[in-house]
């Protein structure tokens, strides 16, 4: 289906629902190609190859609400789903917050080139997307006899995505995303087989590393944690690595969303304007970064894209607040989830930190753990390097932290200068002083 | 979109999918033919073939296809699935989603090399296109003449009474308001809950280039209850869910009142719950969910593509003793309407009662069709996939612990100073390493061999083979879990179940404070 085909059937799909007796309707329509390469021991071992289509309908008639999502897109097919739809809406109850957003809130215009698409897709053929794969195992493999396996993986995606609103509003976008990387498992002794991976994710082929660089930082990875251990349970200083700090941010942004406030499940409650975490901490919403992964015109519910500050300096500015909640609370929307967030970065490199820290533990890997975002609480299992003396000593493993978000975030000293670039958090290396681990 | 898909193990329980678009109610059924909406779980192969408007000759066409460049293996993965949910918020029953998936997805083997495609259109123009694409997995040319095609007979796990096509909306509306009445009347300290009815059905036809043909019909209900209470500004919040292979009959007046009274006791023991000290110490795992010990530590490293890819940390283990010979870990296809049963798995071979570990002694991995092959053995029907539009791959299904000679007294009684680990909300695994982690929603300290204050919120990270050596003391008093357990591995998630007996682990780290 080309732009002009979705658009046609988003408003078929969207009049119809109409008639059938909803006054309110949103579709989207898109659809993508997507293509996922796995290589190792010097040979294909997996391609997928694919296109996928599918349609989205909200329902509100009479302030009842449903949405729906198939990817039978026969019209005959589509004309009983819809029918359906609306039907079974209306055994449910009035909800007076459910409608539409005001129009005023959708973009005036989408005229602003955000280049999220690599006009270059077109001309990639299949076997140079196998020898990349190839020549990043190859370029692993060479780099130490202590490999177990390595899997080089590459993936790329073109998409587009159309929606309408009976309201009042029209968009499309489309883009590319391309993946790339391996995944490395070593030898230790005693029969472990550590592993780690290097992936990197962007939208232009061209800003992808190359396969010695993925190849290389993967396997110098998982060789950095052969031997790990856990050490003695304590509060240390605490450096995470900026491609996992996310992480300890989820506590927080979790609790920041209007439905988590309204529903009464969020320790951020009441803390508008209130200090929540270390002055060292200023959260951005930046939509229109160039190239961005998260970069948008207009959020999933149709609101035009805002730059906005939600953590200033420690002070809390701003929730996630999307428009059912927004009304429900009284509040105005600011967008359901954020599309890059950006941070105030420090002036020292991730080098710069470790080399600055007498005694403490760097946190390159979280594994399983969970928050609690109406009190706070987290705990997280983690793996990283013990460092002494601004040097690396040993790997370590099968150790936890846990505490409240309230108090740890209060503990961030320092922000590191290195935004990850392959994530729409573009979060740096982070920081803490005394983080609660537990070891032996 | 933009991130890539995880390829971690994870687990993780309770409302997944509720809040991602997901699922509708109907008492009319879209897109379903007429023979399924009558027949339901009673349809035949030619109800199928009619539904997804194959016949065999076209079915042989693109199997012929498929294998025009060399592959050695091919199969069709027909699906058409219906999820619904309907969600109870501020008191009343305001929300309801729905989804279809239909489609066919075509596999190409070469030795164990896949090739994948699938389409939403299942015309023979469009599978024969995506058959041509996944047949460039191989890179020869080979003529196929029509694949002689034979029905394989299946069991049933999972009898319903109702299928969930015949299931209005507005007869499962009232569950929900009942079972918010009940949380509100329970105690005073309630100030929200959330009820999510959630239910779909799989139609999967199965037909492999050695002529096997498979068919199944897989239900799925599930009701969540999450609270929020609040106590001197204090608030807390927990939840607890009923899930299983299941038709609406599951959901009787006691299971309803059970659905609220846990989700309000969960939540309000949460007032008066500490952390334990960080650091190691002797767990005691209560009946239950707490198999999920067993889906981290063992099971994933268990599944046979890891141990083919030597990086599994099992995959020099086999026929080695691994635990105290009162340990027996099975994964098992075929318990009735539980959660991760399947009567047939998504290669269309059978299923069974895998024995992983048999009286301390590692025994069998899980294997799907490529793994099987790799180590000339039987698969063990664990090849499964989240839907049309992914591959299979070996996969856990009900993994649990068989009963052992303690008592749970017993246990607990033995315990100088613990924990006792009753819910749990998710766990990981790295399978070369072993570290394994799942996460203590609600527990109790044990002190001098009794339960004393209740505990929230910890991690617990173990080594896999090691905490396996650890299980001193078993129990005779396995139980499943009941919840809606969801695995993820490379980016697809499937349900599965697990129990487990009361387990000692000697020695386990605990994330805590305050060393």
């Amino acid at each position: 289906m080309n732009t002009k085909e979705k658009m046609e059937l988003a408003e078929w799909t969207m009049n119809y629902t109409l008639k059938c007796g909803a006054n309110q309707s949103v579709v989207g329509v898109s659809n993508s190609r997507d293509i996922e390469i796995e290589y190792r021991d010097k040979k294909l071992d997996k391609l997928k190859e694919s296109t996928e289509n599918s349609l989205s309908l909200q329902i509100y008639a009479n302030q009842k609400y449903s949405t729906h999502s198939t990817s039978d897109l026969r019209k005959d097919e589509l004309k009983k789903f819809i029918e359906e739809a609306v039907a079974a809406t209306k055994y449910l109850s009035e909800d007076k917050y459910r409608m539409l957003p005001d129009p005023k809130l959708y973009p005036a215009k989408l005229d602003m080139e955000l280049k999220l698409n690599d006009k270059s897709y077109e001309k990639i053929d299949s076997s140079s997307r196998v020898k990349m794969a190839a020549e990043i195992e190859k370029e692993a493999m060479a780099v130490s006899g202590q490999i177990i396996s390595t899997t080089a993986g590459y993936s790329d995606s073109y998409y587009e995505v159309v929606r309408v609103h009976s309201n009042g509003f029209k968009g499309s976008y489309d883009g590319t995303v391309f993946s790339v990387g391996a995944e490395v498992t070593v030898k230790d002794k005693d029969g472990g087989r550590p592993e780690d991976y290097c992936y990197a994710t962007t939208r232009f082929l061209n800003e992808i590393p190359s396969p010695e660089i993925l190849g290389k930082e993967a396997v110098k990875r998982a060789l950095s944690k052969i031997g790990q251990t856990k050490i003695e349970s304590g509060k240390y200083l605490t450096l995470i690595e900026n491609r996992v700090s996310s992480r300890l941010l989820s506590v927080l942004s979790g609790a920041m969303s209007a439905r988590s406030i309204q529903q009464k499940s969020s320790f951020l409650d009441g803390m508008l304007d209130k200090k929540i975490a270390s002055e060292k901490l200023t959260v951005v919403d930046d939509p229109f970064i160039e190239k961005g992964l998260g970069s948008r015109l207009f959020d999933g519910e149709g609101l035009a894209s805002k730059r906005r500050v939600f953590i200033d300096k420690g002070v809390l500015k701003n929730y996630f607040v999307d428009n059912y909640y927004g009304k429900k609370l009284g509040w105005e929307p600011t967008t359901a989830s954020p599309a890059n967030l950006i941070f105030e970065y420090g002036t020292k490199s991730f080098d710069e930190l470790i080399k600055g820290m007498k005694k403490g533990i760097l946190i390159n890997g979280f594994i399983g753990g969970n928050s609690n975002s109406t009190t706070g609480d987290f705990s997280f299992g983690i793996v990283g390097l013990y460092i002494e003396n601004g040097e690396i000593v040993k790997p370590i493993n099968e150790m936890n932290i846990t505490g409240n978000a309230k108090e740890v975030w209060n503990q961030l000293v320092e922000m590191g200068n290195d935004p990850y670039i392959y994530s729409s958090y573009r979060s740096p290396a982070m920081l803490f002083d005394d983080l609660q681990f537990s070891g032996i | 979109m933009s991130r890539k898909i995880s390829r971690r193990k994870f687990l993780e329980s309770g409302s997944k999918g509720l809040m991602a678009a997901a699922v509708i109610p109907y008492f009319l059924n879209t897109n379903i033919t007429k023979a399924f909406m009558m027949k339901g779980n009673a349809m035949k192969l030619q109800d199928y073939y009619n539904h997804f408007g194959v016949s065999e000759k076209i079915l042989q066409e693109v199997i012929t296809q498929a294998l025009s460049h060399g592959g050695d293996y091919c199969d069709l993965y027909f699906q058409h699935k219906i999820t619904n949910n309907i969600g109870l918020e501020d008191k009343a029953v305001n929300r309801a989603y729905s989804n279809i998936a239909f489609g066919v997805g075509i596999r190409v083997l070469k030795g164990d090399q896949t090739g994948y495609s699938f389409t939403e259109e299942i015309t023979p123009k469009a599978m024969k296109l995506a058959a041509q694409t996944a047949a460039n997995i191989a890179d020869s040319t080979k003529k196929v003449g029509p694949v002689k095609l034979k029905l394989n007979s299946t069991p049933d796990y999972y009898p319903i009474q109702t299928p969930w096509e015949q299931v209005s909306i507005d007869k499962k509306i009232p569950y929900l308001q009942q079972i918010n009445d009940k949380v509100f009347a329970q105690d005073t300290r309630v100030i929200k809950s959330n009820i999510n009815f959630y239910n779909d059905t799989s139609y999967i036809l199965i037909v492999t280039s050695e002529g096997n043909v498979s068919y199944d019909y897989q239900p799925m209900g599930q009701i969540s209850v999450s609270v929020n209470a609040e106590q001197n500004g204090k608030r807390e919040q927990n939840y607890f869910d009923l899930s299983g292979r299941r038709g609406i009959e599951f959901f009787t007046p006691a299971s309803i009142d059970r659905l609220a009274k846990e989700a309000v006791r969960r939540t309000v023991a949460l007032f008066e719950a500490v952390k334990p000290q960080a650091g190691e110490m002797e767990v005691v795992l209560a009946a239950g969910s707490s198999g999920i010990l067993l889906h981290e530590a063992i099971g994933h490293g268990m599944e046979a593509d890891f141990n083919r890819k030597n990086v599994s940390i099992f995959a020099d283990k086999i026929n080695k003793p691994v635990a105290e010979n009162f340990v027996s870990i099975v994964d098992d296809a075929t318990n009735p309407n539980i959660r991760g049963s399947i009567n047939v798995d998504d290669e269309g071979n059978a299923t069974e009662k895998t024995f992983m570990v048999e009286n301390g002694i590692l025994r069998s991995y899980l294997h799907d069709r490529i793994s099987a092959q790799y180590y000339k053995v039987k698969p063990t029907g664990s090849g499964r996939r989240e839907s049309f539009r992914h591959f299979p791959q070996p996969r856990m299904r009900n993994t649990y612990m068989l009963p052992g000679p303690h008592k749970k007294d017993e246990i607990i009684a033995s315990v100088k100073k613990g924990i006792y680990a009753e819910s749990f909300t998710n766990g990981q695994v790295f399978i070369g390493a072993g570290d394994f982690t799942f996460y203590v929603k609600s527990g109790f300290l044990i002190e001098e061999g009794k339960l004393t204050k209740p505990i929230k919120d910890v991690n617990i990270i173990g080594n896999g083979p090691k905490v396996l050596k650890d299980i001193v003391m078993v129990a005779d008093d396995l139980e499943m879990a009941e919840g809606g357990w969801t695995c993820g591995k490379n980016g697809q998630g499937v349900p599965v179940s697990m129990g487990l007996p009361t387990v000692k682990v000697s020695k386990i780290n605990v994330g805590g404070v305050k060393a």
